[in-house]
């Protein structure tokens, strides 16, 4: 699929992401604790999502018809509360108490206590079906809105992604748009190794869906396949975005060590030159 | 004789008669002919969704549709909503204090010939345990149906029980006021205080009269809302009468007995013993003799009232 995108345009998100990719690194540096690696995995498509894809709002976070994002993937949250933070939900400052008991950022995200955040998301397998309710919601009351959930690879082997993936098919939810982030890794390994979950597209494609295959750090791609899912009518669309867990810090990029841990003093300013070499 | 209508029927009329006068949907887990949510749907298609035998999505569904500002009641049997998507129900939608209302009919063992899979004598215990849900477990049609309407107006999560097994109308519709959280007294009484709850209602209400016969004066409180519980109904009873006897088709680990105890031990310890299954599994069978299988029972309730009067110092 070709698409162009202006390189203005391009430049512009390259460098939102690379400040979203800071963010993530300053919160979990901070906090001393958290989940680097699959924030980095998403950042690229939240930052896509939040910027030029979602119909939202942060001057009224609860607007009934705006767009809607589950992450799915709660422990990812790094990324976005910072993409929140970024667009303006909530000052930028709150970042650094990811995790305290003096803030709202939590471990894993929750609705009542975040301006932004749609749906409490960390036990994994219950967001996509979440997602399922608001975009079924969306078609008993005709609103317009649009519903993403970023799913998790290694959260594909809960059993309840491929309830919800029926039902999103079932109900024809076209209005829905599920992202796979298939960065690889999981906590005890490599997903192909730990319980291999693939072929996603054959199985999502069976399940109903219409699958579209990028590089989810590619923003070309990343734009053509929300343009592509938005023309569906009459099957709900899943996006598997290839993806490099710990993208942009080298020493992060495919260790599945940097799942749920944080870098030290040294590791964070090595992190951060390097992504600040890139903007 | 009463007339005699299972809690099960009742909430599905009672869905499809509110449902002309609220604005609410309605799932079920391919349960519908059985939790009688198929009176909705038979009525209300375009409001009626089957999720199919996958309760956990369901649950989650439930929940971003209330997230929406849509109210929605989701119906299963009891073991599979409290029991198989325990941990969706605490996540989705009690954490968030989403507007979700748990339908969930065949509780207890009066489930009957299915036998012990499917006779859940645990949900209370489980429901309990999660902060801010509202559960009610109603004692006869009448309640059911009222249950229903306050759900609806209610803000926040509601689990609600319903039985299978026909139980006597105890309960007046035009005349019955029905408040959450509200216990309340069927017969006054000042030796022991019968505290029951669903089906063991109307057994409490007639081992008061036994009571009676044998000189034993017994107040009866009626429990519908298990959580957040009548403290204070319960603790006039316990300075009032100085012993209690619970009765629930539960578990006597973490249902009403429990509730109940916890209340008395720390406002007011008096004698509490409990009636109610007694830390084992269903088994397959008419209901009558299952009831007496499990003491759940007029007798029973007799039995342990006479008890818990010796217990009094």
């Amino acid at each position: 699929m070709v698409y162009f995108m202006e390189q203005t345009k391009l430049n512009q998100l390259k460098q939102t992401a690379a400040q979203i990719r800071l963010d993530i690194l300053e919160e979990v540096h901070a906090a001393n604790s958290g989940h680097p690696g699959g924030s980095l995995s998403i950042t690229d498509i939240i930052t896509y999502l939040y910027y030029e894809e979602m119909n939202v709002n942060p001057a009224d976070p609860k607007w009934a018809d705006r767009d809607r994002l589950v992450l799915s993937k709660g422990h990812t949250a790094p990324a976005l509360y910072a993409v929140l933070a970024e667009k303006g939900y909530f000052p930028r400052e709150e970042l650094k108490k990811l995790r305290q008991v003096d803030s709202f950022l939590q471990g894993h995200p929750d609705m009542k206590g975040t301006p932004g955040v749609d749906m409490t998301t960390g036990s994994l397998g219950l967001g996509f079906s979440a997602a399922c309710g608001m975009a079924l919601s969306a078609k008993i009351n005709e609103k317009s809105y649009r519903t993403y959930a970023i799913i998790g690879d290694g959260e594909s082997e809960e059993g309840q992604i491929w309830e919800a993936a029926m039902f999103a098919a079932h109900y024809k939810l076209d209005n829905i748009c599920a992202i796979f982030d298939w960065n690889g890794l999981q906590i005890d390994g490599p997903v192909a190794e730990v319980m291999n979950p693939t072929p996603f597209d054959s199985k999502l494609k069976a399940f109903g869906f219409h699958v579209i295959m990028i590089d989810g750090h590619d923003f070309e791609q990343i734009a053509a396949a929300f343009a592509e899912a938005k023309t569906v009518k009459g099957q709900p669309t899943a996006i598997i975005a290839k993806t490099t867990k710990g993208k942009g810090v080298s020493f992060m990029e495919n260790q599945v060590g940097w799942h749920g841990a944080a870098p030290n003093d040294e590791q964070y300013a090595t992190a951060v030159a390097e992504i600040k070499a890139t903007m | 004789m009463a007339e005699k209508l299972a809690t099960r029927e009742a909430y599905g009329n009672a869905l499809a008669e509110f449902g002309d006068k609220y604005d609410f949907v309605v799932l079920d887990a391919d349960l519908a002919a059985a939790t009688k949510t198929g009176t909705f749907k038979k009525k209300f298609p375009e409001r009626f969704f089957d999720c199919g035998i996958a309760e956990g999505n369901m649950i989650s569904v439930a929940a971003g549709i209330a997230t929406t500002g849509t109210v929605v009641f989701a119906s299963s049997f009891a073991m599979f909503a409290a029991g198989r998507a325990f941990e969706p129900i605490r996540n989705s939608i009690g954490y968030p204090h989403l507007n979700v209302k748990i339908g969930a009919t065949h509780a207890g063992i009066t489930v009957g010939e299915d036998g012990a899979t499917h006779q859940c004598n645990e949900d209370i215990a489980l429901m309990r345990t999660i902060p801010g849900m509202t559960i009610i477990n109603p004692a006869d049609a009448t309640e059911a149906r009222a249950a229903v309407e306050a759900a609806i107006k209610f803000q926040g999560p509601v689990y609600m029980r319903f039985g299978r097994f026909a139980v006597p109308t105890l309960f007046d519709k035009d005349t019955y006021n029905f408040e959450i959280g509200k216990g309340v007294q069927m017969v006054d009484g000042k030796d022991v205080t019968i505290v029951a709850t669903g089906l063991m209602v109307h057994m409490a209400i007639d081992a008061a009269k036994v009571l009676a016969e044998r000189g034993i004066s017994a107040r009866v409180i009626n429990i519908h809302t298990i959580k957040p519980i009548d403290r204070e109904i319960i603790l006039k009873a316990a300075a009032e009468t100085g012993a209690i006897v619970t009765a629930e088709e539960h578990s006597i680990i973490g249902g009403l007995g429990s509730a109940v105890s916890e209340v008395v031990c720390e406002g007011c310890p008096v004698p509490v013993v409990r009636v109610g299954v007694e830390d084992q599994y269903g088994h397959s069978g008419k209901v009558p003799p299952l009831l007496e299988m499990y003491g759940l029972t007029t007798e029973n309730i007799v039995a342990k009232a006479e008890a818990a009067i010796a217990l009094k110092k």
